[in-house]
């Protein structure tokens, strides 16, 4: 029962959101300013956590397919795949969940709770097209970029790693890299990361959106929105990869 | 230029706040709604522009009936409405001169410098110049106020609604504040409702006055009137103070 109102809420929430806009030209604005906030913004740590993730991927791959009938260069074959597919795309939008969608939520809940969403109301200003729809739009813009950016770093932090321990050389690495590789994978991990954007997005959004009360219920808005973006991405990572990856 | 508030309830769940509640307002004066904590009245100015929405009744905005409105329709009233929210509602991420600004922006074709002169109008009107850089964290309580009116002006409403406009200001920035708005009233000749439990607005300037007790409208009249109603919890709540008391002698 209350899992049935959430959902038909969030669909009411999402029709809301394409009223028709006051001003085009105030949400190319908005567009923009979030595409920064959301995507640079997130540019250090999802960075870091990539380094650190193609480092780990591969020192556990060589651990684990240590074998004579395993040529060497097959570990940057398996950090290659693992980074795109699954590493770049699905764990560091799970980061991104933690990172954005807490703080979406919390900015909605907040001007929830202080009458600022009302005022805008007032104004005859549809709210929720307003505030949130560009968040939306930008974060399927602009994250897409952000994960092959981290694809290129995971990758970067395999070899380093690799290198540094001597556990396979450059050489071997690239020809690694290089061997038969599909760039469908990175079509796929892209329409992953669309689809978790908007995830992260428009439920972090309404979770912030409904927020009712005061500063305690902002916090819990806040919670929930991370911890249902994570399950439905890895759901969605799930359902995504049995249509389109078999 | 009136607003007829037409037999109207609301109810949050089980509870019952607003029963039956039906009133006029008029333009030009300075129409209070008083009553206690918790009475119903930032639920009724709610109900009035349509945040909630009534569950009975009917809100008419000088013959046009806004309850039955959808969204588009009471758009074009909206953009009528300024409203001034208890806790002031500025946006925390824009300047004071973008809050100003912002119903401007999406609505008004004005170039950038008549907005600015607007703003800096608006600002003036509320002895606030100056301040167009700093951000709602940066401003003292009754400067919000202050900007938050200013905010509500901006688009020159012809409705104003203040829900306790000078709550928790010292008693020299209210009284600047309630002349603020009176004059304001006065001068652009707008229906302006506020609600209150300021005793010294009351006796001030409450040319309508509308007293609400647990949801339901138990009084109205003038600022005149109050000394000799009789109505013991309508007296009870004027005059519980001691300096009422007085003034009542
Ligand atoms: N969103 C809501 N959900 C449930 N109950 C509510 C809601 N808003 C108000 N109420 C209830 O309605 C009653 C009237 O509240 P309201 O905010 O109108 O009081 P008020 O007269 O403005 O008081 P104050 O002077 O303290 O601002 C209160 O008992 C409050 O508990
Ligand atoms: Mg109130």
């Amino acid at each position: 029962m209350h899992t049935l109102f959430h959902i038909g809420r969030y669909c009411i929430f999402m029709k809301g959101l394409f009223l028709k806009p006051e001003k085009i030209s105030v949400y190319y604005k908005q567009i923009k300013l979030e595409m920064i906030d959301i995507g640079y913004g997130s540019l250090g740590i999802s960075v870091l956590i990539s380094v650190f993730m193609g480092a780990v991927l591969t020192i556990q791959s060589v651990h684990n397919l240590v074998s004579p009938l395993v040529p060497i260069y097959a570990i940057a074959i398996v950090t290659r795949d693992a980074v795109i597919l699954e590493f770049s795309p699905t764990v560091v939008c799970l980061v991104l969940a933690g990172k954005v969608g807490s703080s979406i939520a919390s900015q909605l809940g907040t001007m929830r709770v202080t009458e600022q969403i009302d005022a805008l109301e007032i104004m005859g200003i549809n709210s929720s097209g307003y505030l949130v729809l560009p968040k939306i739009i930008a974060a399927m813009l602009i994250l897409p970029f952000l994960i092959l950016i981290t694809m290129f770093v995971g990758i970067g932090g395999g070899w380093m790693a690799g290198s540094i321990t001597g556990l396979i050389n450059s050489h071997e690495f690239r020809r690694g890299l290089l061997s038969g590789f599909d760039t469908y994978n990175i079509t796929f991990a892209s329409i992953k990361v669309v689809m978790f954007a908007f995830i992260i997005t428009s439920v972090s959004a309404y979770q912030g959106f409904y927020t009712e009360g005061g500063a305690l219920e902002v916090g819990q808005s806040s919670t929930r929105a991370v911890v249902w973006s994570s399950v439905l991405i890895l759901f969605m990572d799930y359902v995504l990869t049995q249509l389109l990856l078999i | 230029m009136k607003i007829e508030v037409k037999n109207i309830y609301k109810s949050f769940g089980n509870k019952q706040v607003l029963e039956d509640v039906s009133v006029t307002f008029e333009k030009g004066k300075m129409n209070l709604v008083i009553g206690g904590s918790g009475s119903g009245k930032t639920v009724l100015i709610k109900c009035m522009v349509g945040l909630y929405e009534v569950d009975k009744g009917q809100i008419v905005y000088d013959d046009r009936n806004f309850s039955d409105m959808d969204f588009k329709e009471r758009k074009h009233i909206r953009q009528e409405i300024g409203m001034v929210f208890q806790g002031g509602a500025l946006f925390d991420s824009l300047n004071v001169e973008k809050n100003i600004m912002f119903g401007l922006n999406m609505f008004s074709t004005m170039s950038r410098e008549e907005k600015l002169d607007r703003v800096n109008f608006c600002l003036q009107r509320v002895n606030l110049p100056n301040v167009n850089k700093l951000f709602p964290s940066e401003l003292s309580g009754g400067m919000k106020k202050r900007v938050a009116i200013a905010r509500a002006i901006a688009m020159k409403p012809k409705y104003l609604f203040c829900d306790e406009p000078n709550s928790g200001l010292d008693p020299r920035t209210s009284i600047v504040i309630d002349n603020l708005i009176e004059e304001i009233t006065k001068e652009f000749d707008i229906l302006t409702i506020i609600n209150t439990h300021d005793m010294n607005t009351v006796v001030e300037m409450g040319e309508n006055i509308v007293y609400i007790h647990k949801g339901k409208v138990w009084w109205e009249g003038t600022n005149h009137e109050i000394y000799d109603v009789d109505n013991k919890e309508f007296n009870d709540f004027i005059f519980a103070s001691r300096i009422m008391k007085k003034l009542k002698k």
